[in-house]
């Protein structure tokens, strides 16, 4: 089965202005809901507790409300369902920070009698190590791209990589609009669904770019706009597949995976799409405005190959003894 | 078909997968297995603190305490003698045993004396106080440590997290009263201290604050089975629980159960110097500020030995015994971070994320088959060998599975057959340029591998950085997504290509490309 033949280059460089009309409007939308809206740090970072409780028939939020007021613990307390009508999270702001007093065992105590539940999950997380799993991630976050700016940078050249930060920008950006605009809880493991959109988004950015790079190096007298549409398009199928054999999984994790990892697949699912648009059509554009020199790669290029030859003219001779 | 040096590595990689993955699959009794994380198999992760300013209090404290019994063992009349939270003082009243009283206070390891007139006060160094603090850290990890493992856990883990968190994580713990034993086990101080009632002024007690006892150098104690009683004892100890070397849980005549303890031969000797001067007094058997005896002293006890009784289970008896056994803890700890899973949960996560697993794989499978036909066939068994290759050297360096772990793998299905696709379109456009298909295949490889190369070196720059910043659960979607990335590179590249090697000559003679590569040929 074939979804791409390569019978005719896409020009995909003429469609970059749309694009980057959608793309900036996307990002700008992302920053004005983290703006208004705000990042819902779940209690991995903002410090909290979360009670899970499941019942064996749907859970009577109401009646827990009620039962939970009785005690200043649950004070501002959030009653909210958790993938099925059956089980409910608990979540407070407050922490305890004595060992023996177990906040399970007060829920417990508080919510007996309104129903047959049992106790799956308490997560406590001091206000200090919530401020430091924060602090934690930030670093995570800025040293996972400080190194592959490196990374492309040496592998490639400057451009390249600043093209391919401008798309990571752009990628993380969405999905945290994407996430703000759902309201999931921010916690540990949607920021290792930003390092993988990370990771991700820029594996496909890199095929692109390779491809562009040998384009560039084979033809001589095509232009820099028409290198890229023929690299995109020569590249336009393994983008696609691998960005939907990577979908599919992502799907059923998000699907079957439980509300625990929901976030988590909910993040890296934008990531993917986000993904694959911004290496077709953020990261080669940008490429393109930064006017990567094809003229002066070439020289290079020759310059290169021309020491090659002349060390190994000067090789030959020492070999065959004429110096 | 003839081999070659990929296919021959291709197979000796399935074999290992195989064979180091089987205890894990089959759930054999030997072999190494992977561990399944907290949040699959349910169990308590706590990030402990240590409030070690308590730790310098208390050695303070039993300065005072020595102070004192130095000076009642060599007859130095002192008077005054007060702590607080960094300083012991007192006022020698004949100064002519200043320098004895000075030399003593010297040996005590870190002191700061300052003399003034009869007054002497005495201080800790910053140094020894950070030593103190560490030593409180190091200490709390020690107890911690030994009284888990006499708790009946399998391999609980207590380990210093940072230079002052302490990390606990005990896995298999069934039922709430399991985990809440545990968890009063670890943060009870253990602390045991004989102290002297004040018998000039107990009658009193009821009458008086704690500031009115406190002028007279006592505090009130509460008695452990009623409240409502209460004692007046000094505050500075006879001696304290350091001094034990054994406790262990028995019976007294009515067949209650007790804790006998025995101390070392200074707590000894401290112990029958003052049983032997309070006779027809009473010795207060203090454990974690409560009163749980104040029997009358009615002649010299030597030997060194005593029972604290008190109205406990066989269980609540044991698990104190072994908290003092184990040493009390210098200082007292807080809860910083605390997850808790139950075993009903961590089964549904289970399920859940192999549900996810099968689902995304199956997918793949399919999709990878029908797109390339013989190609996306030859891509699959790289993908399956992957699998068995991550679960084999998750088994063989005992890493642990997590939720995040298995949503990792999932991921690494569907990214792990990336190199397949670029592979084989690299080689489909070869095939359109008109190359025979063995320069087709060869240059294809060659081709995609740089690109392959730089991709996932990327995505690795990625694992690598959240191992090294993640925590607990998510450090594990970091190495399973590692080690998928890696067995990609040898199942993808090197396996696949030894197969198209091996299968060359079939593909050449039969040039039918749509059979192999899935285009119209």
């Amino acid at each position: 089965m074939e979804f791409f033949k390569y019978t005719k280059t896409f020009n995909f460089m003429g469609k970059s202005k749309a694009a980057m009309v959608l793309s900036v409007i996307l990002v700008l939308a992302s920053y004005a809901l983290l703006a208004t809206k705000g990042l819902n740090y779940g209690v991995d970072f903002a410090g909290g507790t979360i009670v899970q409780v499941k019942y064996d028939t749907t859970a009577p939020i109401d009646a827990m409300r009620e039962k939970l007021k009785g005690n200043a613990l649950f004070n501002g307390a959030s009653i909210t369902e958790f993938g099925s009508p059956d089980e409910v999270v608990i979540r407070m702001k407050s922490t305890t920070s004595n060992v023996t007093v177990d906040i399970g065992d007060v829920t417990r105590e508080a919510l007996n009698g309104s129903g047959n539940f049992e106790i799956r999950r308490v997560d406590i997380v001091g206000p200090k190590v919530g401020s430091e799993l924060k602090e934690k991630g930030i670093m995570s976050l800025l040293l996972a791209v400080i190194g592959i700016l490196i990374y492309v940078a040496f592998r490639f050249e400057w451009r390249f990589a600043v093209a391919s930060i401008f798309a990571l920008v752009h990628d993380v950006s969405i999905a945290l609009g994407a996430i703000t605009l759902v309201g999931l809880d921010v916690n540990l493991d949607v920021l290792a669904a930003l390092l993988t959109i990370l990771g991700y988004s820029l594996n496909d950015t890199i095929i692109v770019f390779d491809r562009i790079r040998e384009g560039v190096t084979d033809s001589r007298n095509s232009t820099l706009f028409d290198t890229i549409n023929e690299s995109v398009t020569r590249t336009l199928a393994r983008t696609t597949l691998t960005s939907l054999t990577t979908f599919f999984v992502v799907f059923t994790l998000f699907m079957f995976g439980g509300e625990i990892i929901h976030a988590f697949a909910f993040t890296l699912l934008v990531g993917v799409v986000v993904g694959t648009y911004s290496s077709i059509f953020v990261a080669s554009p940008i490429l393109l405005w930064f006017g990567f020199d094809v003229k002066g790669y070439h020289e290079k290029l020759a310059a290169k190959a021309k020491r090659e030859a002349e060390k190994q003219r000067m090789r030959d001779q020492y070999e065959s003894g004429v110096m | 078909m003839k081999l070659n040096y990929r296919i021959v590595i291709f197979a000796l990689a399935i074999i290992f997968g195989l064979v180091f993955s089987a205890p894990s699959l089959l759930k054999l009794d030997d072999g190494k297995k992977v561990t399944l994380g907290l949040d699959l198999q349910g169990g308590l992760h706590m990030l402990l603190g240590v409030k070690t300013e308590e730790a310098v209090k208390s050695r303070i404290k039993s300065i005072a305490a020595s102070v004192k019994h130095y000076s009642e063992r060599e007859e130095i009349l002192i008077d005054e003698l007060t702590f607080d939270e960094s300083s012991v003082s007192f006022i020698v009243l004949d100064s002519d045993e200043l320098p004895k009283v000075e030399s003593f206070l010297k040996e005590v390891e870190g002191s700061l004396v300052t003399i003034s007139g009869e007054q002497i006060s005495m201080t800790l160094t910053p140094e020894e106080v950070v030593k103190t603090e560490k030593e409180a850290i190091s200490q709390a990890i020690e107890t911690i440590r030994n009284r888990l493992d006499q708790f009946g856990l399998t391999e609980p883990v207590v380990a210093r997290q940072g230079e002052e968190k302490i990390l606990v994580q005990l896995a298999g713990i069934k039922t709430q009263e399991e985990e809440q034993r545990a968890r009063e086990l670890i943060s009870r101080a253990a602390k045991l201290e004989l102290m002297a009632v004040d018998e000039d002024r107990d009658a009193r007690v009821y009458n008086m604050s704690e500031s009115d006892a406190a002028e007279y150098g006592d505090v009130i104690l509460e008695d452990a089975k009623n409240p409502a009683i209460k004692y007046l004892v000094h505050e500075i100890p006879i001696l304290d629980g350091g001094m034990l070397t054994d406790a262990a849980m028995g019976f007294d005549q009515n067949n209650r159960p007790l804790i006998n303890f025995s101390l070392n031969a200074e707590g000894a000797e401290i112990f029958g110097d003052f049983t032997g001067r309070s006779v027809g007094k009473r010795l207060a058997v203090v454990l974690d500020g409560k009163v749980y005896s104040a029997p009358n002293i009615n002649e010299r006890i030597g030997g060194g030995s005593g029972q604290i009784s008190g109205s406990y289970t066989v269980m609540e008896a044991k698990d104190l015994a072994i908290a003092l056994r184990s040493g009390s803890l210098l200082a007292p700890i807080y809860l910083m971070e605390k997850r808790s899973v139950g075993p009903s949960l961590g089964a549904d996560s289970i399920k859940a994320s192999l549900v996810a697993l099968i689902g995304g794989f199956v997918l793949v499978i399919i999709f990878m088959v029908v797109y390339y036909r013989a190609a996306g066939v030859i891509a699959n068994i790289a993908l399956v060998a992957n699998l068995f290759i991550i679960l084999a050297v998750m088994s063989l360096f005992g890493a642990t599975l997590t939720l995040p772990g298995m949503a990792g793998i999932v991921l690494t299905v569907g990214m792990a057959v990336d190199a397949n696709v670029i592979i084989s379109e690299r080689i489909r456009e070869l095939i359109y340029e008109g190359k025979s298909m063995h320069k087709a295949i060869e240059d294809g490889y060659a081709n995609a591998m740089r690109a392959i190369l730089d991709a996932n070196i990327t995505t690795l720059i990625a694992a690598v950085v959240l191992y090294a910043y993640g925590t607990g659960a998510i450090k594990g979607f970091a190495i399973t997504i590692s080690i998928g990335i890696l067995a990609s590179m040898l199942t993808a590249i090197l396996g696949t290509h030894g197969i198209y090697e091996m299968l060359e000559q079939k593909i050449t003679k039969s040039k039918n490309n749509r059979f192999w590569f899935g285009i119209k040929g």
